[in-house]
């Protein structure tokens, strides 16, 4: 079913993790990521490996979960890591037509690999401790400095956070309505590409119908609390920088450093 | 009389063998007579949606049977939606599947995809329209168009014009007013007498289940745990009301009577059987005549 | 001293060309409701109840005639948030009501619009989901919630702005009994012990019962109004704009009519097997 879905969900909880400024978090996982794709040797990617483990531990949130979030991309990884396998440079160590395999080509493979794994775990680990609400106040003040070139951050981040709200609720509207139109004896499992995406329009029309429905309903909703854009609206949960915000920076420096330094000495195997 | 669907010992799981598993319907048999009118009454969450979703292979039971006329739906699952267009569903607020540009058009998707001829199809829609009770002019207008009570109509129309040999019908009545209730009710009643086919009907209404139900289905946390006619069901009121439902409120009135030593029948449903049961009573004691 | 005041309220939609429907949806519709009143507005669909409702928050002017609450008129624009923040409206569709993914979140949504500092915030949606029963699950997703817990956890988002009234239009017609239940008592609950002044629309008679007083609308006009049992006690009159009575005054209105001597209509089952006792004793 659909909404099995485990990337981008929130589990509340008081973890260290959890407890991090959210726009430190955002921070961290931006640098975490430049830094996953500057990995070109075994031991940065040990490193890697190592700090994402520990992100995911001290997270607080059942590692199951995690690698539910991996389920989804199995297809994704499974495809990069046999193309990266087959596309290596140097001596072929095995080949059978046009088809070789080298050394390059394995090592590839599985910096590929491990790299999207980490880049997913570290971005659930995000998404699980983090609420969207907080997620989007902390992108509304992380681009602050834009709202003098009048660019809408504060309605950017509201669009983001009602979306997010929203999306649960549309994916069990899409379950019932594929099942209405099912019930009428909609063929949806069978037949080429032009008759699948026909076959569709039964479950996206009412769809569109309904979200925009809701939205006009959200709308008015939101005028009756008194809602008029982000200017003179408080927050409840105000976010700041803390001691702990500090030292998961200074965590992130290291682990940069320990790259940096990884790559200089060590040589480069891709 | 012939049993047109029969349950045997139909389960059902959901996400088996995962941390969040629950089973939603356990070991549910029971068999339901050609042309019958099957209340089906629970509590939400009480496996009701899941055991009806079930009837027409919406969903594949985890263990047990549905047979529809003697055989086993799941036989031949390629043939599944062959078994879709003989047990028509409608879901709860069913106007919020209409998708094409008219009426008509959405009423002749079941049909259409039934496989059927232009000829069949048109005869197909008018009828399904009267059933209804939607205006001829109604068919040509857009399905957004409607009002609220024509959009559900159109939408049961659907269903109801794939000519199924069962209709199971989910809450039909659910955030109409009373008289939009009353109307479709009394139109689903009229289509029954009419079309003598199976109709099961999924209400929270006790009041609606009482005037039209033959016999009623009780769940409860996933089991049946009463199958019986609507007077005999509804003579029980408190074993109802320990599993969280309720009586008609003429029911409840006259069974607390009863308790309190009046002579009044069991399992009255409507006012008029029990304005009869009072006045007997009164008239046997002299104060009216 | 009325704190909401109607004065011949008239008002048409406008269609899509932005020409005014000749049919009034509202039409002259005069209403005063008392501060700590609990009042029902009942009628069909389409009688202008959810467009009284509208006028009762600003969201909706007038035509003509004019709507005073707390005496300040809707169509001062300056008001316009005060006016909201004194009327809170609960809507029909709980899940479209809610914004953010957390409940607690949510209730914060209302009081954070009115630029409340934070530490007083947190005070007051704490109180708010206290007083709807919701305080355990303020750290849940609103979308796995039962449709009453929704609708509570919506009523939270209004309380949470302090309001002196809440308008909630057919808060119940999508919840289960259960959910309405839940949501009937937490409304009984805030009028009595808060009071706070309910106007419950809806279309259920059962739930009409439990108010003060009884507005049955129709066709944009007041039909009638009283207290519940003088409302219902006109079975004749709503039966012919067919909306229906609860089981037990239909009963006693057919007794009635066979020369059986009731003094006060029953509304419910308990009065009811009372009236019945009392008749056979």
């Amino acid at each position: 079913m659909v909404r099995d879905v485990a990337f981008g969900q929130y589990f509340p909880g008081k973890s260290l993790i959890h407890k991090l400024d959210p726009r430190a978090k955002i921070l961290l996982l931006i640098g975490f990521l430049v830094i996953i794709f500057c990995t070109f040797n075994y031991f940065s990617l040990l490193l890697v490996i190592l700090f994402t483990a520990l992100m995911i531990f001290s997270s607080g949130v059942p590692a199951k979960f995690y690698f539910k979030s991996l389920k989804v991309i199995i297809f994704i990884l499974v495809i990069t890591s046999v193309l990266n396998l087959f596309y290596g440079t140097g001596e072929p160590i095995w080949q059978w037509g046009i088809i070789k395999l080298t050394v390059n080509g394995i090592n590839r493979a599985v910096f590929v690999t491990i790299r999207i794994i980490c880049l997913i775990l570290a971005s659930s680990c995000l998404t699980f401790t983090t609420s969207p609400t907080e997620l989007t106040d902390a992108i509304e003040r992380l681009m602050k400095p834009l709202n003098k070139i009048h660019f809408p951050v504060h309605e950017i981040a509201m669009m983001m956070s009602l979306a997010l709200r929203f999306v649960p609720t549309l994916l069990e509207e899409t379950d019932k309505i594929m099942s209405a139109q099912k019930a009428r004896g909609a063929d949806m499992d069978s037949g080429n590409i032009i008759k699948r995406v026909k076959a569709l329009m039964p479950v996206l029309i009412p769809l569109f119908v309904s979200a925009f429905r809701r939205a006009y309903e959200i709308a008015t909703a939101m005028e009756c609390r008194c809602y008029r854009g982000g200017s003179g609206r408080t927050k409840m949960k105000s976010i700041h920088m803390s001691k702990r915000d500090a030292f998961s920076f200074i965590a992130l420096a290291a682990i940069i450093c320990g790259v940096i330094l990884c790559n200089i000495f060590i040589p480069a195997v891709i | 009389m012939s049993s047109v669907l029969e349950l045997k010992n139909l389960s059902f799981v959901y996400g088996q063998k995962t941390p969040f598993e629950k089973r939603a319907v356990d070991n549910v048999s029971l068999s339901i007579e050609k042309g019958e009118f099957i209340g089906i009454i629970g509590h939400t969450g009480s496996g009701k949606s899941t055991l009806v979703q079930m009837l027409n292979g919406l969903i594949q039971p985890t263990e047990g049977q549905v047979l529809l006329d003697g055989e086993d739906i799941w036989q031949n699952s390629k043939e599944i939606r062959k078994v879709r267009f003989k047990v028509g569903m409608v879901f709860q607020y069913p106007e919020y599947q209409l998708f094409e540009e008219t009426v008509y058009k959405d009423i002749a998707f079941g049909p259409t995809n039934m496989g059927k001829t232009e000829q069949e199809i048109d005869m197909a829609v008018r009828k399904a329209a009267e059933f209804t009770d939607l205006k001829p002019e109604l068919l040509q207008k857009s399905p957004f168009d409607l009002s609220g009570g024509e959009k559900r109509r159109a939408a049961i129309a659907g269903v109801i014009a794939m000519d199924p040999e069962v209709l199971v019908l989910d809450e039909p009545t659910a955030g109409l007013d009373p008289m939009g209730r009353d109307v479709l009710l009394s139109q689903i009643v009229q289509y029954h007498k009419k079309r003598k086919n199976t109709i099961l009907l999924v209400s929270h209404s006790m009041e609606d289940i009482a005037r039209v139900a033959d016999r009623i289905i009780v769940m409860n946390e996933s089991h049946l745990v009463m199958f019986d006619k609507t007077r005999e069901v509804f003579s029980h009121g408190r074993e109802l009301e320990k599993i969280g439902l309720r009586v008609p409120q003429i029911t409840k009135i006259m069974l607390e009577l009863k308790e309190k030593g009046y002579d009044v029948p069991d399992g009255i449903l409507t006012v008029d059987e029990a304005f009869s049961a009072v006045s007997s009573l009164l008239k046997k004691e002299g104060k009216i005549w | 001293m009325n704190f909401i005041s109607l004065e011949n309220v008239v008002f048409s939609y406008t269609d899509d060309e932005n020409v005014k429907c000749e049919k009034n949806a509202v039409d002259g519709v005069s209403l005063d409701i008392k501060k700590g009143e609990f009042v029902a507005l009942l009628g069909h669909n389409g009688c202008g109840k959810s467009t009284i409702a509208k006028h009762l928050n600003a969201m909706l002017l007038p035509d003509s005639g004019r709507v005073l609450i707390d005496g300040d008129d809707t169509s001062d624009e300056e008001k316009t948030y005060d006016i909201r923040k004194k009327v809170g409206l609960v809507l029909q569709n709980p899940d479209n009501q809610l914004v953010a993914s957390i409940v607690e979140e949510d209730v914060a949504f209302g009081p954070e619009n009115l630029g409340i500092p934070p530490q007083e915030i947190r005070e007051r949606v704490d109180y708010a989901l206290k007083a709807v029963g919701m305080y355990e699950y303020r750290e849940h997703a609103p979308f796995k919630l039962s449709g009453g817990q929704k609708q509570r956890v919506a009523i939270a988002g209004i309380l949470a702005m302090l309001p002196e009234c809440i308008v909630l239009d057919e808060p119940t017609a999508m919840l289960d009994p259960n959910g309405r239940d839940e949501v009937l008592s937490t409304l009984l609950n805030l009028n009595k012990e808060k009071n706070i002044t309910v106007v419950l629309i809806t279309h259920y008679m059962d739930e009409a019962v439990l108010a003060d007083r009884v507005v049955v609308m129709d066709s944009g006009k007041i039909l009638t109004q009283g207290t519940p049992d003088k409302v219902f006690s006109q079975v004749e009159l709503l039966k012919k704009h067919r909306l229906d009575v609860p089981q037990s005054t239909e009963l006693a209105n057919k007794l009635r009519g066979c020369g059986v001597k009731i003094d006060k209509m029953p509304l419910d089952t308990e009065a009811c097997v009372k009236m019945l006792e009392e008749v056979l004793k």
